[in-house]
């Protein structure tokens, strides 16, 4: 298998795969309270919080790539912060096309866990209160376990955004081979250069393999928690 | 007093006001239909916040809007049967037994699940799946859930609706035996004339 890519397009797909499952286990849990704020909770600026949560897809990708430099950037609030409190600086490292592929990656996270959250019966939570359980509890017992399809299914959607993420990256992060280069970026920087048709070729079908991929767990993974509900307790 | 209600509940444009006290075992509570007998039960039970009014049930203050009393469902212990059974559609048969009985206190539980499962005839029952269990199923294992979590009172919601004659009189034996048997005391919403004559000693009307 080694032979069929070079050394350097393994490293690419390697970043590429560390850097989305760090931006999708890092949001899943923000992912999922958003999610059950806007589908369970009625309070003032719902809607506002529920369109800023979409705003990545409907944005060009470039723009919400410009205002994490804004944030993010040395000289940003939070930038400056980071940089401050814990030395750690985002812009043109890993960690800074983590954050920005998981940025992207939140709204389809966010749909997918609001619409099984939304799916479970509140009428079930309800009776698990008179039953003694707090709202704590009921949440854990009942409405996070039955959401589970969503959840399972939010992230691997999310996987397969983080991984053909550019736009953002490319102006948050930049384009720095083996920090930030991840597998789009590489296809571009290929394309620019001429006699790399090969490896271009090579790392897109690897990019659809990978993707592909990501589908097919999320829709196993849908099925399998669907078809065994009853046997999780 | 078994029970002590007078409350007003704005429900969308609609208000519900209902006020009656008994003292007997077995309080049916009757009514047409869209009176407002179920969510008089759902806010004994805490689910729904009525405007004013207060709450007593088995000697305990559950809601006084005047001393800004309003216990949380899970601290007012109602025993709540409810008409859609609510069974958890995640958990076998024996894990929707546990659920309550797991939270409530030991030294307040006044069953076990072996007399349950006698009284109920659910012991065949146990490592099903909800969703394979008949309506009468439902009902009987949705009745022994909630006895098992030490409920201070019952609040039963129309428990033999869709049930065949059979099946819906073997529900009312029962309903007596615990009547007869526990101290606990019971609200039942029926349609049922014959039901209500049988089981209750106080009938509360609805308009």
């Amino acid at each position: 298998m080694s032979g069929v890519l070079s050394a350097a397009e393994w490293a690419v797909i390697g970043l590429s795969l560390k850097v989305s499952l760090v931006a999708v286990l890092a949001s899943l849990p923000l992912a999922y309270a958003l999610a059950w704020l806007i589908a369970r909770r009625r309070f003032p600026g719902r809607m506002l919080l529920d369109a800023a949560v979409h705003l990545p897809l409907v944005l060009p990708p470039v723009v919400t790539g410009w205002l994490l430099l804004l944030a993010f950037g040395r000289n940003g609030p939070i930038g400056h912060w980071l940089q401050q409190a814990f030395g750690v600086s985002l812009v043109f490292t890993w960690l800074g096309a983590a954050l920005a592929a998981a940025v992207m990656a939140l709204p389809l996270m966010v749909r997918a866990m609001r619409l099984s959250i939304e799916a479970v019966d509140r009428k079930l939570v309800e009776a698990a209160r008179t039953l003694g359980a707090s709202p704590l509890r009921a949440f854990a017992t009942i409405t996070l376990p039955l959401s589970l399809p969503g959840i399972a299914a939010g992230a691997m959607l999310g996987f397969a955004r983080s991984l053909g993420e550019f736009g953002a990256t490319i102006t948050f992060a930049a384009n720095i081979e083996g920090q930030t280069r991840t597998l789009p970026l590489a296809i571009y920087t290929g394309l620019q250069v001429p006699g790399s048709e090969g490896a271009v070729a090579r790392l897109a079908i690897m990019a659809i393999v990978l993707s592909l991929g990501a589908l097919m767990v999320s829709e196993w993974l849908v099925r399998r928690s669907g078809g065994s509900r009853a046997h999780v307790l | 007093m078994s029970f002590e209600v007078r409350l007003g509940l704005q429900l969308g444009e609609a208000e519900v006001f209902a006020e009656f006290s008994s003292d007997a075992r077995l309080t049916a509570l009757v009514g047409p239909s869209g009176a407002g007998k179920t969510s008089v039960l759902n806010a004994i039970a805490g689910l729904l916040h009525p405007r004013e009014g207060r709450v007593v049930a088995a000697g305990q203050v559950l809601f006084d809007s005047a001393q800004r009393i309003d216990l949380a469902p899970e601290a007012r212990r109602a025993g709540y049967v409810f008409q859609d059974g609510r069974l958890f559609p995640h958990m076998s048969v024996r894990a929707n037994l546990a659920y309550g009985e797991r939270l409530a206190p030991a030294s307040e539980r006044w069953i076990t699940r072996d007399e349950v499962a006698g009284l109920l005839d659910i012991g065949d029952l146990l490592d099903r799946r909800t969703a394979n269990l008949s309506g009468g199923e439902v009902r009987r294992v949705a009745i022994a859930r909630a006895l098992l979590a030490a409920p201070r009172f019952l609040l039963l919601d129309e428990p033999t609706a869709s049930l065949d004659a059979a099946r819906a009189e073997a529900l009312l034996g029962l309903i007596e035996r615990i009547r007869d048997a526990m101290d606990v005391p019971i609200l039942l919403v029926s349609h049922s004339r014959a039901e209500v004559e049988r089981l209750a000693g106080q009938v509360v009307e609805m308009a």
